[in-house]
Parts: structure tokens; sequence; C-alpha cells
């Protein structure tokens, strides 16, 4: 019945993540918890071998990375930046507390974009992570560190965090399935706070079936974190039928919106291309599809960027070197050197650049301009989207407007980066779920053809038929898939 | 060789690995059930190296100076043509058995930092999550203060930074507090009343405390340490309007806060460290204007007689100000008020409005309340101090007597049962306040605690008023009641038994006066002779000689014909 014991799977695994922890490789991870997962992997030997199988977890020996902005008790977690650099939790984020209890191996930390701020990991504070489909390009972020995980074969799944895009984004730019589930479906205690009111925990996965079955892991109600949502949760892999018991037109009676503002300018053509073909392949599964066009939706990125700032400004107030984290006062031992000091070292410049934007949309004079407005932006939103759901069961659309970005070509560009959220904070703006799934290249031609996702996206609590859709979509659309070279048995790099 | 997903993806890789190939992926079980950070082991444990600091140093801040002033002119002019303009804001510690959003234990004492936890201390990614019994709590008082609730509020963040704030900001409510538009009622010993209005009761946390090293002040301390068992615990801030108009007004309104927080058990009756603290706003006008000036804020008191001796000492130095043509010097500003010296000095000047950047606590929900939640809470309040002083009043008991018996409204709730138990009111009063009041301030103890009952006390209160007894007997008895000696019912047999009912019988006293009268008849003689003031030698005989059982009335009106007669 094991094909292959978990700890020798898991040695696998860890080879291949510790050679892209080299410098020349992909460089997923900040931190690898090798000892750990040896154990946990042999101990689950142990248990299979004495015949205690039954009382697995479901994610027994399932080797798993988590994004470093979520807490995992014992294991140094730094959210990407300096200022957490020796901090250990002294507890688990209840999303990882789930995943241990069903007996996963924590391989260790996914790399990110320092407190989840940026879109290409290359603002985290520790290295660069690279795309394993071109290694001159970034995964993209901020959970990039994840994605580039799955993508090179180090990990099973992943855990992402996603606040503006941060799972789906760079889902499409490694060529994995992200899903951004409904706020409040998966418990937010201990995921390190970026923005609360847009903040998802969710997973990342080569195929939808594995992300499914850890989002069935994950999801519920959690008495820690109060807009946990008190939801049933359905069995999100139930009905995933493989493609050859699938029906000639499995999507037969699906509604499917083509959202207009996603497909047209400021996207690239690669990008569109791909998305027309995987809904001509949803046509031919039976399902129907109509152009929506989601009210207010161009309006989300400022929007967006104006909370999203706001409550950053405001949940990174405690990293003031008291506590716990980097702690500096320099030679003047006084309370505002400290502040200065731990707060100037230890927050990196996008960081700054971030919080400053947020102090600014609360203060007063300033926040009925743009924090007050921004609110009421995200209300027209949320119901923009409620309108256009309305008339179709889910929405599609590219997950990111371009492939990956060459390395070094908007980390320094805040502007363009920003921009590049606008097909993804709008979903988050309306606390709606979303699968990104790959849906094929840019250019097949080109000697690096590099992956692209749709999103699929629904109503509230709606995963299970979101995830339906990609599932079927993924067995049929063999045009969709690929695998880099830098993730070959023989493991080039 | 193992492939992705079920077996569709045309990759063969054997990194490529789903769940189902492992074989491992069965019927899943969800794990409904959350870990709760809080309440395991792991949670209390201190996190390693830097983070077990227990409490973190930290550089003191730069000390403010202190401002003196000598204020001695303006005593005269405060008292007669100016009025004070006073408003306060009270933080009231609620009694909640945990912290406001976490499950630390809301405990005075204890060494530093024994009752925190990853919400509390801000560790990165903890979450708040409301205590279903700070907002009962909050209700109670706000309902007690005659504020209206409202059904939906919310609570926002306050922005600051300081040492003692974990979070770098205070969990609060700023545009919707939980109670609003509410009034207490002050009376005074002359009988004067005073209406003041409640602007708001809101729900917030408390912040830790700075402790500070090298000195027991701030200033001159060389570096401070950081207890957070204060951290999170929930307050109740209630903001009067600017009706009081000085500081014996000032501090009625906090006795009598005070007293319905109490009442309504909101507060820890027997907390060390003050549970009220109070932040007032002062400012002067003269009796008839109508125009505000400027106005002062001094903080953080925790005394009646700090807040009433701190708005007198603002009153006569802006008084002085004005009057000698310096009103420009009376700036807004905080300011601190030292109880040994009797004076206020300079905390901070506020250069404009402190900007705090509240927005909405996007980690708690909006806080629903159902309108039979409230009606619930409203219809379980006792009776408040006003309505008992009211109906005290109608009894036609004395204001000063009215004014002590609630002045601890345990005092008074006795006292209601003495009389719900047929005791008249004057005499009830009387006991209550005299021997019972007495004792209990004698021995410590509280009066609802005594195994006196009031209606055991009404029954000695009514064998007196029948005659059954004499009030010098009641008083004998009194000890043994308290300590318990006599079931209530059962206490005219119990006096009867111990022979203390009171001897009415006009031949029995006839008999006892003429013994005693017999057995000195030097005395008797030398009252014949004109030496009146004897009698009460007599009456002092007899009362010993009955060991105080004859009702002295009768005693009286046949000692006097026995006098009389022999004189004649
Ligand atoms: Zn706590």
């Amino acid at each position: 019945m094991f094909q292959r014991r978990p700890l020798q799977l898991a040695t696998r695994l860890l080879n291949a993540a510790q050679r892209h922890t080299r410098s020349a490789g992909v460089q997923s991870f900040i931190t690898v918890d090798d000892d750990q997962v040896r154990r946990s992997a042999a101990d689950i030997d142990e248990r299979i071998r004495a015949g205690d199988g039954s009382s697995l977890g479901p994610l027994a020996g399932v080797v798993m990375g988590i994004k470093d902005t979520l807490c995992t008790q014992g294991l140094r977690t730094t959210a990407g930046s300096r200022m957490l650099e020796n901090y250990t939790p002294p507890y688990d984020a209840t999303s990882v507390g789930r995943l241990r209890k069903a007996d996963m191996l924590l391989a260790g930390k996914c790399n990110c974009d320092a407190f989840a701020m940026g879109s290409t990991t290359e603002a985290s504070d520790y290295h660069v992570t690279r795309n394993p489909w071109d290694q001159n390009r970034v995964p993209g972020g901020s959970s990039g560190g994840s994605a580039a995980a799955v993508a090179a074969g180090q990990c099973i799944a992943t855990l992402g965090s996603d606040t503006g895009g941060s799972i789906r984004q760079p889902a499409s730019f490694c060529g994995v399935v992200g899903i951004k589930p409904t706020y409040g479906r998966v418990s937010r205690y201990g995921l390190i706070a970026y923005a609360s009111s847009l903040d998802c925990v969710g997973p990342l996965a080569r195929c939808v079936e594995d992300a499914a079955a850890v989002l069935n892991v994950i999801s519920g109600h959690d008495k820690a974190d109060a807009t946990s949502s008190t939801q049933d949760i359905p069995d999100f892999t139930q009905g995933l039928e493989p493609r050859e018991s699938l029906q000639s037109r499995p999507l037969q009676g699906v509604r499917i919106g083509v959202v207009q503002q996603m497909m047209g300018e400021g996207v690239a053509e690669g990008v569109t291309a791909a998305v027309d073909r995987a809904c001509r392949h949803l046509e031919s599964l039976g399902a129907e599809l109509l152009e929506v066009v989601v009210p207010s939706l161009e309006l989300g990125t400022p929007a967006y960027y104006v909370l999203a700032t706001s409550e950053a400004s405001s949940n990174l107030a405690r990293y003031d070197g008291i506590r716990y984290g980097l702690s500096s006062a320099g030679e003047k031992q006084e309370l505002k050197a400290l502040y200065r000091n731990t707060r100037g070292t230890g927050l990196n410049a996008e960081v700054k650049r971030r919080i400053l934007m947020g102090t600014h949309a609360l203060s007063a004079g300033f926040i009925d301009a743009y924090y007050k407005r921004a609110q009421q932006v995200r209300t027209l939103i949320r119901q923009g989207f409620h309108d256009a759901l309305q008339q179709v069961d889910v929405l599609i659309g590219p997950a990111a407007p371009t492939p990956a970005f060459e390395l070094g070509t908007v980390i320094n560009d805040p502007l363009t980066m920003y921009k590049n959220d606008v097909l993804t904070v709008g979903l988050n703006l309306a606390g709606l779920p979303a699968v990104a799934v790959p849906c094929g290249f840019d250019d097949k031609t080109a000697s690096n053809p590099l992956p692209v996702c749709v999103q699929i996206m629904g109503r509230a609590f709606d995963e299970a038929r979101l995830i339906k859709v990609a599932h079927v979509f993924e067995q049929t659309a063999d045009f969709a898939f690929g695998i880099p070279d830098s993730c070959s048995q023989n493991g080039r790099i | 060789m193992l492939l992705v997903g079920r077996g569709a993806l045309p990759f063969p890789c054997c990194l490529l690995i789903s769940l189902r190939d492992l074989g491992l992926q069965r019927h899943i079980t969800y794990c409904r059930a959350a870990i709760h950070p809080l309440s395991g082991r792991a949670a209390r444990r201190a996190p390693a190296g830097r983070n077990t600091t227990t409490a973190a140093a930290v550089a003191a801040p730069e000390q403010s100076k202190h401002q003196t002033k000598q204020n001695k002119g303006g005593q005269q002019a405060a008292k007669t043509a100016w009025e004070a303009i006073v408003g306060i804001e009270c933080h009231i510690q609620l009694n909640t058995r945990t912290k406001a959003f976490c499950s630390c234990s809301n405990q005075f004492g204890g060494q530093p930092n024994a009752h925190v936890c990853p919400v509390c201390l801000a560790h990165p990614g903890a979450l708040p999550v409301l205590n279903q019994e700070t907002v009962h709590k909050g209700m109670l008082a706000s309902l007690a203060l005659n504020c209206s609730i409202a059904h939906t509020s919310k609570f926002d963040r306050k922005q600051y930074f300081y040492p003692d704030l974990p979070k770098g900001y205070q969990i609060s409510q700023y545009d919707i507090p939980l109670g609003s538009s509410g009034s207490l009622e002050l009376m005074f010993k002359d009988g004067t009343k005073r209406q003041v209005s409640i602007e708001r009761a809101h729900l917030e946390e408390d912040a830790g405390k700075l402790v500070h090293g090298g000195s027991d002040q701030l200033s001159g301390s060389t570096h401070s340490l950081v207890d957070y068992n204060r951290a999170g615990v929930p307050l109740l801030e209630v903001v009067s309007g600017p009706d009081l108009r000085s500081g014996r007004e000032a501090a009625a309104y906090a006795a009598e806060l005070h007293r319905i927080m109490s009442l309504v058990g909101v507060i820890d009756v027997h907390a060390q460290d003050a549970v009220m603290r109070c932040d007032v706003n002062v400012s002067v006008r003269k009796k008839g204007e109508e125009q505000l000036r400027t106005r002062v804020e001094v903080k953080n008191m925790n005394s009646l007689s700090a807040i009433q001796k701190a708005v007198e000492y603002e009153m006569e130095r802006q008084v002085e100000l004005i009057e000698s043509g310096r009103e420009s010097e009376i700036v807004q500003e905080t300011r601190l008020f030292d109880e040994d010296k009797g004076h206020t000095f300079s905390m901070r000047k506020k250069e404009g409005l402190a900007d705090y950047r509240y927005f909405p606590e996007p980690d708690l929900p909006l806080l629903q309340i159902e309108e039979n939640i409230i009606s619930e809470v409203k219809d379980s309040l006792p009776e408040m101090p006003s309505a008992a002083r009211q109906r005290l009043l109608q009894l036609k008991l004395p204001i000063a007597d009215v004014l002590t018996l609630t002045d601890d409204m345990e005092t008074a709730t006795y006292l209601s049962a003495v009389l719900a138990a047929g005791a008249p009111p004057k005499q009830a009063a009387n006991w209550v306040m005299g021997d019972l009041l007495g004792y209990c301030k004698e021995h410590k103890a509280h009066i609802g605690d005594l195994d006196l009952t009031p209606q055991l006390l009404a029954e000695m209160i009514t064998l007196i008023e029948s005659g059954t007894i004499s009030g010098k007997i009641g008083k004998q008895i009194l000890p043994d009641l308290i300590k318990g000696k006599v079931s209530p019912g059962s206490l005219e047999k119990w006096v009867k038994t111990e022979g203390l009912a009171q001897i009415s019988d006009e031949a029995t006293i006839a008999a006892m006066i003429d013994e005693v009268l017999a057995s000195k008849p030097q005395e008797l003689e030398q009252y014949r002779g004109g030496k009146t003031k004897l009698q009460g030698f007599f009456v002092g005989l007899v009362m010993k000689e009955s060991q105080g059982r004859v009702n002295p009335a009768i005693m009286n009106k046949i000692l006097m014909q026995r006098l009389q007669a022999t004189k004649s």
C-alpha cells in the first residue's frame, strides 16, 4: 500500500530542499529543520511497521513547508525580516498545529518578502528565492518560497498567506496550484499579521486534490481567532474524479463569468492567450461562458494599498525591541533611541515605506480622504463581486498580469510592483475565495517557457465548487502543465 | 513511478508526489477542535533566549520637569466670585476572572509577568478574543449609570508607543461606546442634589506597569522594568459631563461612582491597588458667566481627597493667574497632583491634540447585543443609592442619617431588610448606624457578613417596642446576637428563658422599690430634707436590683409616688 516509506521519501525531498538551499539553488527556505523531519518520518515508519498505521493522521508522512509568516512552536519564525531573526515562537499557529495533528512532516520555513510585503520575495531580508522555471526570474511573492518549494519538488505541499494575491500570484509564476480561501475559513491565529482584515492562510500544492486535502485539515472555526468562521466544512476532496472517470461534459450546467476587466489592457499577451485557451477548454467541457464585468473592480489597487498599509502600520507597532526580537538601543541607552535603532535597522525599506504610507493614511486630516474613502470603495467592490456572482457560478481571470519578472526589475520600482496586484487585490477586499490553477505557458516556443495560472473565483465559502472546476480542468488540460527542468529526477542543480 | 494527482498528468517525476500516491489519504477526519494556544501549557512556557526575559529592561524616558507654584492669595476670590467647571474621566478596573482579550488570570499581585501569554504580550500572530464577562460587567455598570446600551458597538485601536503597551495600540472603543447618555445623582449634607450627566462608558484594556530601577520614581531612575500582569485587564472608562462645580462635588462624584460600581459587583472592593483611576478636567469661570476658559487635565488620581484637593488647587491657581493678568499662562496641558505637597505640576504640554490614529480593530467583530439581553441585565440591577436615599428620606429619617446609611450600600441593603421585617424606621436606623456599624468598624467586619440577620435585629427592636425587653437589655444581648447565639424567630422565647424579659408588673416593681427605700433610710431622709436629686440614686439601685429588667416608665411612676408619699 505504501509505495515509499515516509522516511525514504522525506529524505529524498530534504535532499532536494537542501540542494536548493545552497547559494546557487532555488533557495525556497529560510530555515530547514531536517533533524526533526527525519525523526518524525522515522517515527511514522515505526508506527506503520508496528501495524499502527490506522492511527496516523490524514497527512502522515507528507513533507510540508510553512511560509515563515506562520508561527511554529520551537522553530524559528522570522516573517522574512531581520526584526525576528532570533525569534522562536512559544506557540504554533492554529493552521500549523492542525497540520501537525494530521501528522505532516514539517520540513522548514519558506522564504517570503519581509512581513509579506512584496510581490517577488526579493524583499526578504535573508536571500532571493529563484523561480524554478528560470533562475533569472523571481518566484513571485510574497509566498514565493512556498510556491518555489512545491514547483521545485522540495515539498508535497506548503502553506502560504494571501493578503493581496500572495498565494495566487506566486502560484502563477511557479506553475503550481494555490488556494486563497474565504476570509475566516482558516484561522489567522499565529499568522504574523500584515493586514488583519485581508490576511488569509491557504495551501499551495502540485495538484488541486493535494491542495484540497491540506485545506480540509486547516479549515474550521478557531476559538482563538474571533474572525474565524463557524461555517460547516465540506470534504473538499470529495467528488474529485480522475480523468478516466469523468463524463464527456463534466462541467455541463456550470456558468463561468470571464471578468472583462482582467482580460484587457495591462495584461501581457501571452497571459491573455493562455487564459483564452483555458476558457475554450472549459467550454469544451460543457461550461457556459459569459462575459462579466465586476463593477468597481478597477478601484481595487488604490483602496487595497490604503487599507493594507493602514492596518500594517498598526500591526507592526509591536516590534519595538522590548519583549522579543531585535533589540538595539545603540549608544544612547534611552527609550527613543531603542525604538529608533530597533525599527530603523530591523525593518527594511519596503516595510518602512508601507508603515509610513499607512501612518499617513490614518493621520488626523487625512483619514477621511484615505482610510475612510478606501473603506467605501471596499464596500463597492464587495457589492460588485456580489452582483457579478449573481449571474454566474464562478468567475475566471488570470492570476497575474504577467509571467514571472526577471530578478531586480520591479524591486526598485514600487509603483510598478503595486500595479501588478491589480488582478488579485479585489478578491481580498471582498473576502472571497479563489483557486489558482496552471493553465499553460506564456510562450511555449521560448527556450524557457513560463507558466501562467488562471484564478477561479467564487462566492463566500464556496471553495468546494471552485476546487471541483479547477480539478476537472487540471485532469483534462494536458497543455496546461509542465515541470521545470530544475525539478528533474536527477536533480541537476 | 509516482504521479501527480490520480494519474492524469503527463510528467513523470519521482519527486512529484501526491497524497493519494502515498496511499495515506484515506477518510479524512476534520480536526475541528482548535489547538487552543491560550489554554495549553505550551503557551505559558516562556519563549527562549531574550524572549524569556520576564521583565524587559528599557531605558527610562526623559523625565518631566516639575513645575511648582505657590498659590495662596487666590483663595478668597476663588471662594466667592469663581466656580470650577469640572468633568471627570474614570478608569474602572472590572473584576472579571480573566483579562479582556485572553485567558490570563485577572489577578492582583503575584510575581511580575506571572499572568501573561502570547496575546497579552503581543507576540507576533497572536489575536485578541473578547471575554464575555467583560461585556456583561460593562453592561451592568453602564446600566447602573442609566446609560443606554448600543445594540451594535465596536472596538478600535488607539495607537501610541510606550513600553507598557505591548501591541503599540490599546484596544478601546472610539466612536461607538458600549454605554452613552447616562446620569448619576449626588446628594449633599444640606439636602441639595446634583444630576451629573454621564457622556459615555466604554470598554478598553489596561496597560502594563513600569517599575523604575535605581530610584523609586521615574526621575533619577537608571532603567525601568515592565510588568505586564496588568496588560489586558478590562477597564470601563466612564466620562462625565462638565457638570461639577467644585472639588467637593468632584470627590462626591467619584465616591458615588465607586459606591455604584461596588453595589453592582463589577469592582474588587478588597483590592490592594486602586481599582478606579480618575483624570479631572478643570477650568474656571466667574459665577454667571457662560464662556469657557482653557481647561487643564490633572491625571491619574485614585483617592477622593486627592481629587478634591487637586481641583481646589487648580481652581486657586487658575483664578490667581487670571486675576493677576496672566491668563495666557493657563495652557492646555496634562498635570499631575503631588499628594504630599498638595499641588499640581505640569507633566506635558499638549501641542495640538494628540493624534491616536483611531481605526476599527479588524481582529474583533462588531459587538452586538440583543435587546432581551440588555433588559435581562437591567432587571437584575439592585436598588441604586439615589433611590435608596429617596426612600429613606420619605421615612422621615434625617438627611445626615440617610447619607451615613447609604454611604456603603451594604448598610442600606441591610437596613432595608430590617425595615421589611417590620422594625420602625427611626429605631432600626439608630441600631444599624450606632451599634452595628460601631461593631463592624471595631472588628473590620462587613455588615452583610454578620450572623445577626436583619430579621433577628427586627425581632429585637420589636421586642423593645412592645416593652418585652428594655433597650438596655437590647444593648446587653446584642453581642450574643452578633455571635449567632440565637436563631431568628426564637428571640422572644430566648429572652424569657434567660430571664431577660422586662418586669412591667406594678406590684412586683412596687415591692422592689419598697425594699430599696427600706434599705437606705439615711438617703431617704436626705431626700425628704430636699435633696431631690437623689432620685437618680434610687433609680440606679432599683435597676441594679432588677438587673436592668424593670420597665423604666412604670418604675419611675411608682418611685415618684413613693418618694412624694413619704415627703408629705
Ligand atoms: Zn494573556
